[in-house]
């Protein structure tokens, strides 16, 4: 790799062992890519996959502590994911005691450290960081030194941003040395598709459903979707972000995808069309049949396959203002069909703080109320990260928190009957 | 015995029995249980992972195409390495990913102590050959013998 005489003097030591050390893992990381060079960070903010003080992760707490004791700072301000724990999330005393006095009693010593780091501010907690109430949206062509794979992908794909998808703590060194490595998803050779994925369903397809498929097939490959725009429109509106942020969330848990092109929607693919395809590029047909195969082949593992869902879990990534608002509308109608006045498995919905604000000012909220959902603002993922929630029966229509988590896979229609009491559960 | 060639993403020289898996390693859902919860045999938690799920990776020869899933990854075998609960080794049937690579670098730059060598580009025939419980040997140059 060749380096700028800055770069250079930074990784000779001249200021400091731990910024030289930060710089040659920049460097290390970026020659297992054969990156020629490091490049500029361009956005305004960065964005942190880890938010959890879990005291099992002490290795990353002492790494931050090198950082900071060597007066190391993060050169951009920055968001970070999901806090673990929310008093208004139901637990029962079991779990309040793992939660609090076995696993994340590192929190308050993390946070303080992030924010000693660069934290945006106290509320910059969610996956979802480039929603407009929460203000870390990059601009297009911006470089990124972003982790957090629904972001990364996010991204890459509807904003078209640059950014690789690097692991925590590689996030953060980007930053502080103002610089990441060239390769990959910053290129645009990179940034061409080899898989054209045709989509051939006979009805819309369920976002995260859809995803997992693509995941799962492609792997860390860009994949060109050609048929999904009749589903889901030719415009980034609202409605149409929501389903790409559910949609790429699956393909980069269920997969490893980091962008991906939508035919007459998503940025690049408006600009440049199938001069997008790389030769050669394999071919994957998704039509009604392979969607239910997926889904079919997901495995249940509850100790009780058939036992009644206990908790549901709606927001793995954080679910938009527009979202919040259907949900709350679907909810109310299918209580009244259902003749009941409130959700009949305790559930909760997911969002950012800042997401949650705005939902507070609109009427909305309180009909939400009404019917007994929850709304939160913590990680899903975290809360159920132990092996008490392993018993216990969650459903939820996130396929990320499906493949971390014991959690079963229900659509938001299965999602919806379920929890208001329909009789199919 | 049969040799691969690979390339050496971080150094190191080790012999180890081989677990092997086929699908992508989703390196979070695979340790976090594991690693938080003390499993001394740091046995593999991925429910999707129909090759690996209940199996240990504890100073074993992991044999994979690449890793998948969340962007914790990285720092997972980070912890992983710092813990000692890391594999022997992790032999990449395709070019290495940025998630494990950031993990592979961030534990030989920031862990003292503790070798994991990996190494990449070992091609599909490396994986359709090697088999759970062969002998895996890498030597410093990328060189793998598996018998």
């Amino acid at each position: 790799m060749i380096l700028t005489k800055e770069q250079q003097a930074i990784l000779d030591g001249e200021k400091g062992e731990t910024l030289a050390k930060v710089m040659k893992t920049l460097v290390m990381y970026g020659d297992a890519f054969e990156a020629e060079k490091l490049v500029p960070i361009t956005s305004k903010y960065n964005h942190l996959v880890t938010s959890f003080g879990l005291k099992v992760m002490s290795p990353v707490y002492d790494l931050m502590q090198q950082l900071l004791d060597a007066g190391v700072t993060s050169g951009q301000k920055f968001s970070v994911d999901p806090r673990p724990l929310d008093k208004n999330v139901p637990e029962n005393l079991l779990q309040n005691l793992v939660f609090n006095k076995f696993m994340y009693t590192k929190q308050s010593f993390y946070e303080d450290q992030l924010e000693k780091l660069g934290l945006m501010d106290q509320n910059a907690f969610t996956c979802t960081c480039y929603m407009d109430e929460v203000g870390n949206r990059p601009q297009k062509g911006d470089v990124l030194s972003w982790a957090e794979s629904s972001a990364v992908v996010y991204a890459n794909s509807v904003l078209g941003a640059r950014c690789n998808r690097n692991s925590g703590i590689i996030d953060i060194m980007g930053s502080i040395v103002g610089y990441v490595p060239y390769f990959g998803l910053l290129t645009d050779e990179g940034r061409k598709a080899t898989w054209v994925v045709k989509v051939q369903t006979t009805k819309k397809p369920e976002a995260q459903l859809l995803g997992s498929a693509i995941g799962m097939k492609v792997m860390e490959d860009v994949p060109y979707v050609i048929g999904l725009d009749r589903w889901i429109g030719d415009e980034l509106n609202d409605s149409a972000c929501a389903y790409l942020k559910d949609f790429g969330a699956a393909t980069a848990s269920n997969g490893a995808v980091g962008l991906y092109h939508i035919a007459n929607l998503t940025p690049e693919a408006v600009e440049l069309g199938e001069s997008l395809i790389a030769e050669g590029a394999r071919e994957y047909i998704i039509d009604d049949a392979e969607l239910e195969r997926v889904q079919n082949n997901y495995p249940v593992i509850w100790k009780d396959p058939n036992a009644s869902p206990k908790l549901c879990f709606v927001g793995c990534p954080h679910l938009s203002l527009e979202q919040l608002k259907t949900w709350t509308e679907n909810i109310e109608a299918e209580l009244k069909k259902n003749g009941k006045k409130q959700v009949t498995v305790k559930t909760v919905f997911t969002a950012a703080p800042a997401v949650l604000a705005a939902f507070e000012k609109t009427e909305y909220a309180a009909r939400l109320k009404a019917t007994g959902v929850i709304t939160s603002y913590i990680c899903p993922l975290m809360y159920m990260n132990n092996p008490l929630c392993k018993k216990m029966p969650v459903i939820t229509s996130s396929n990320k928190l499906r493949t971390y988590t014991s959690a079963r896979y229900y659509t938001d229609a299965q999602i919806l009957k379920t929890i208001t009491g329909g009789k199919d559960q | 015995m049969k040799q691969f060639k690979g390339r050496v993403v971080t150094p190191g020289e080790v012999t180890a029995e081989a677990v092997v898996t086929k699908e992508g390693f989703n390196t979070l859902a695979s340790l976090q249980m594991a690693l938080q919860f003390g499993d001394k045999e740091v046995k593999c938690g991925d429910q999707s992972n129909k090759e690996l799920y209940g199996k240990s990776l504890l100073g074993k020869a992991l044999c994979l195409p690449q890793t998948i899933g969340s962007t914790t990854g990285g720092l997972v075998l980070y912890c992983a390495c710092s813990m000692k609960k890391n594999p022997a080794c992790m032999l990449f049937a395709n070019h290495i990913d940025s998630l494990a690579a950031a993990g592979a670098v961030l534990a030989d730059v920031w862990v003292d102590g503790v070798t994991m060598p990996v190494v990449d580009s070992l091609g599909e025939e490396f994986l359709n050959y090697v088999k759970d419980g062969m002998t895996v040997t890498v030597k410093a140059d990328g060189t793998v013998e598996v018998e």
